[in-house]
């Protein structure tokens, strides 16, 4: 990474250069600096909507660049040590589509682990690839999937030599790694991609003792949600590639789907961002390692709670942990996750990121403070204080083996009817439930609903779950195969 | 030259002190602080831009925090101060020959330093033999604390600062595991005047009232906070602020005072017809 160069922040500078010029707009968007919708500069602020301008030359074209988007985006790659980057605006979804699209085409095999998030198992709706799942392993204690086994990856290979891509988490929602670097030399010596969905891992860039991130292990692409733990505005991301990818062609796919209004705010928040993770990543990373770890041992002194940490790493499922994430099992104080989690926001104004059946997550990033910390640790002692109760009743969650029957494109499109939650089993999906967040598919389209599965979704809703994916609102009914 | 301080109490409405000279302004892990000396308070202390105390007005804000509660509980002896980094209510505490311990905890050893060095006559308080002085998040602080204090006295004035984290239901739980059985939390409860604080105002009391057995709101005059008019919250888990009041008791210690007296103690929670309204309000939700 050339530091001197990563002083820079072109798109940022081209918008402060083009807001000097004054230039009267007779382009879209058609509030004209605000001037034609004054509550929303009131909401957000004249600096805000002056920045809402189009593509033009002086700012460049998302969708074809060739100035400081392009500049920005050349930065990008040498500060994440990729061979190419490119800005996305439809959120990380985009660029994990991208990455499948670009890689698999109609009846092309993917190897995935089955705890991947909606948007992968939407891009084989949309491309009509074929998902062979590996099977991650699960913690029977924490209820959560684990990585993917070196073993059980050589295997899926090995069943399918023709398989296209490998798609790795890295590191998972709950911040699990699996052996990426064995992945790649394995995937790549059957002239397999390597894929890397580091929706939660834009920090491994950056920070120091921190698990390896998608480029630095030699995968050929990778989706980084710069909006999570890179600092930028929501739904800005940013799409990586290696030296065996052929850029041209993800930048043609990237256009059958991106807007051709790409907004400067978030574009400019990349670039921002990029620079500061640049500049200053390693220290802002080491503060949250430290207040992560700081959290976990607070709350593991509560007792009742265990927030788990590098003590899980075991060489395979468990190959890294990411220590920047604050995940808390609480089953042991008679709460389901879920349940601490709208206690923590109901009556303790604190709002989390998930909370699932068994465990609860804290994002803490760099823009935390060790005061707020304190608030979150001070909130569980109370609400094991004030709720905790018998734990019996409580499910634990499970690992449901998904059986395939039909690819989930196929699934999709097909003719369906609409059947009870418990009158469908047996039934082929036709359609995703999910919990949201975080995200990932308790049922995909194709997959037959067993009862494990029902039960499954029933009890989460009961927890009170936000669930969705289903065409039925109340996601009482499910679309399965007529 | 005309120096001014402003000190916003609304986006719409400042209080304008004039100022002599500035004695000190630094700004510490937590905050910005300053210290004036004006014409009409004395010297003042700001955090973050807004006064904490002034020299003219200290002494009716330590009172009323200190009187109150130990003119009720018959027999405090361990009190803790959380945010009490001035000294002002150690300095009112220590007036009782009964108390056997203070526990002082305040984040920011800086403020107390300045304190020190330009308010000596309230930071006198801290010196006193029976004080502990800690310098720790009051919230980490109180974890481990279990049926331990008589009386905790939340000294912090800012909802919204960094001491956000003092008025909130964990630190309101946390103060009654503290607590032993017949234990006393005094905090400040904001003014309710203006309507941002009124908001503030309701839901700290919505959720004491929730926290504690006993819950009763009380008031005081200061000149330098918004409006003038501030509330006091006395939660408790046996005593009445008023039913349990031992003004013989009290008055018997002969203790020299500028603004609390036994009597201005029954009036103090007697509040206006709107705070009242706005009270139950929350207490009914």
């Amino acid at each position: 990474m050339d530091i001197n160069r990563q002083q820079k922040a072109p798109i940022y500078e081209a918008l402060e250069e083009f807001k000097k010029r004054r230039v009267v707009p007779f382009d879209v968007p058609g509030h004209k600096r605000g001037r034609g919708n004054p509550e929303l500069v009131q909401l957000l602020g004249q600096k805000c909507v002056e920045l809402d301008v189009n593509s033009m030359k002086p700012l460049d074209n998302l969708c074809h660049p060739v100035s400081v988007i392009r500049e920005a985006e050349e930065l990008t790659a040498d500060a994440f040590g990729a061979e190419n980057a490119f800005l996305m605006v439809g959120g990380t979804t985009s660029a994990v589509q991208a990455m499948i699209l670009s890689t698999c085409k109609a009846g092309d095999k993917i190897i995935l682990p089955r705890n991947v998030h909606k948007s992968a198992l939407n891009a084989l709706v949309l491309c009509g690839a074929v998902p062979v799942y590996v099977n991650p392993e699960m913690n029977a204690k924490l209820g959560i999937s684990l990585g993917m086994e070196i073993d059980q990856v050589a295997r899926a290979i090995e069943d399918n030599p023709d398989a296209k891509a490998v798609l790795v988490n890295n590191p998972t929602y709950y911040g699990i790694c699996s052996d990426l670097r064995a992945i790649v030399k394995l995937a790549h010596s059957r002239g397999i991609k390597v894929l890397t969905d580091e929706a939660h891992g834009t920090h491994l860039y950056f920070g120091e003792n921190l698990p390896v991130c998608g480029m630095a292990a030699g995968a050929d692409m990778s989706a980084i949600s710069m909006h999570k733990s890179g600092g930028s505005l929501t739904q800005s991301s940013i799409l990586l590639t290696g030296k065996a990818v052929k850029a041209d062609h993800v930048r043609q796919i990237i256009n059958l789907t991106q807007t051709t209004s790409a907004s400067y705010l978030l574009l400019s928040s990349l670039d921002i961002s990029r620079r500061n993770l640049a500049l200053r990543g390693r220290e802002s990373f080491a503060r949250v390692a430290k207040m992560a770890e700081y959290a976990r041992n607070e709350i593991n002194s509560i007792g009742g709670y265990y927030a788990y940490g590098r003590d899980l790493v075991n060489g395979t499922s468990i190959y890294d942990y990411d220590v920047t994430k604050l995940s808390v099992y609480t089953l042991d104080i008679g709460l389901a996750g879920i349940e601490v989690y709208d206690l923590l926001r109901d009556e303790y104004d604190i709002q989390i990121e998930f909370g699932d059946i068994c465990n609860i997550l804290a994002y803490i990033s760099i823009g935390d403070r060790i005061q707020d910390i304190e608030r979150l640790v001070g909130a569980l002692q109370d609400i094991k204080r004030l709720y905790s109760r018998d734990r019996t009743g409580l499910l634990s969650g499970e690992y449901i083996n998904p059986e395939v029957a039909v690819s989930p494109q196929k699934a999709f499109y097909a003719e369906k009817k609409s059947l009870s939650i418990k009158d469908s089993v047996g039934c082929i999906s036709g359609e995703f439930v999910m919990c949201y967040p975080p995200g990932i598919p308790i049922l995909a389209p194709g997959e037959r609903i067993t009862k494990e599965i029902a039960e499954y979704i029933l009890y989460a809703k009961e927890k009170g779950c936000s669930m969705q994916g289903t065409e039925d609102p109340a996601v009482e009914y499910l679309q399965v195969l007529a | 030259m005309q120096m001014w301080f402003s000190e916003y109490h609304t986006v719409n409405v400042k209080l304008d002190v004039r100022i002599e000279e500035q004695l000190f302004s630094g700004k510490s892990e937590y905050q910005k602080i300053d210290v004036f000396k004006s014409y009409e308070f004395g010297k003042m202390a700001a955090l973050d831009g807004e006064i904490v105390f002034s020299d003219a007005d200290e002494f009716i804000y330590d009172e009323m925090v200190t009187h109150v509660p130990m003119a009720v509980h018959p027999n405090a002896k361990k009190i803790l101060i959380i945010g009490g980094g001035d000294g002002g209510v150690a300095k009112e505490l220590i007036k009782y020959p009964f108390v056997e311990k203070i526990d002082v905890v305040e984040t920011d050893k800086m403020f107390v330093d300045v304190c020190r060095k330009f308010f000596p006559e309230v930071a006198c308080g801290l010196e006193d033999p029976r004080i502990s002085m800690y310098y720790d998040d009051g919230l980490r602080f109180l974890r481990g604390k279990n049926d331990e204090y008589d009386l905790i006295i939340n000294d912090s004035t800012d909802p919204l600062g960094h001491t956000e984290g003092l008025f909130t239901k964990e630190f309101y739980g946390s103060c009654y595991k503290a607590l032993r059985e017949d234990g006393i939390m005094v905090y400040q409860h904001g003014s309710p005047f203006y309507d941002e604080d009124e908001a503030e105002c309701r839901k700290m009391h919505r959720k004491v009232y929730k926290s504690f057995p006993i819950s009763r709101v009380y008031q005081a005059h200061i000149p330098t906070c918004p409006s003038g008019y501030w509330l006091f919250g006395f939660a408790s888990k046996k005593y009445h602020p008023l039913n349990d009041l031992d003004a013989e008791r009290w008055d018997a210690l002969g203790m020299k005072t500028w603004y609390y007296t036994t009597n201005l103690h029954r009036g103090a929670f007697m509040l206006p017809k709107y705070v009242e309204d706005l009270l139950e309000e929350e207490e009914t939700r």
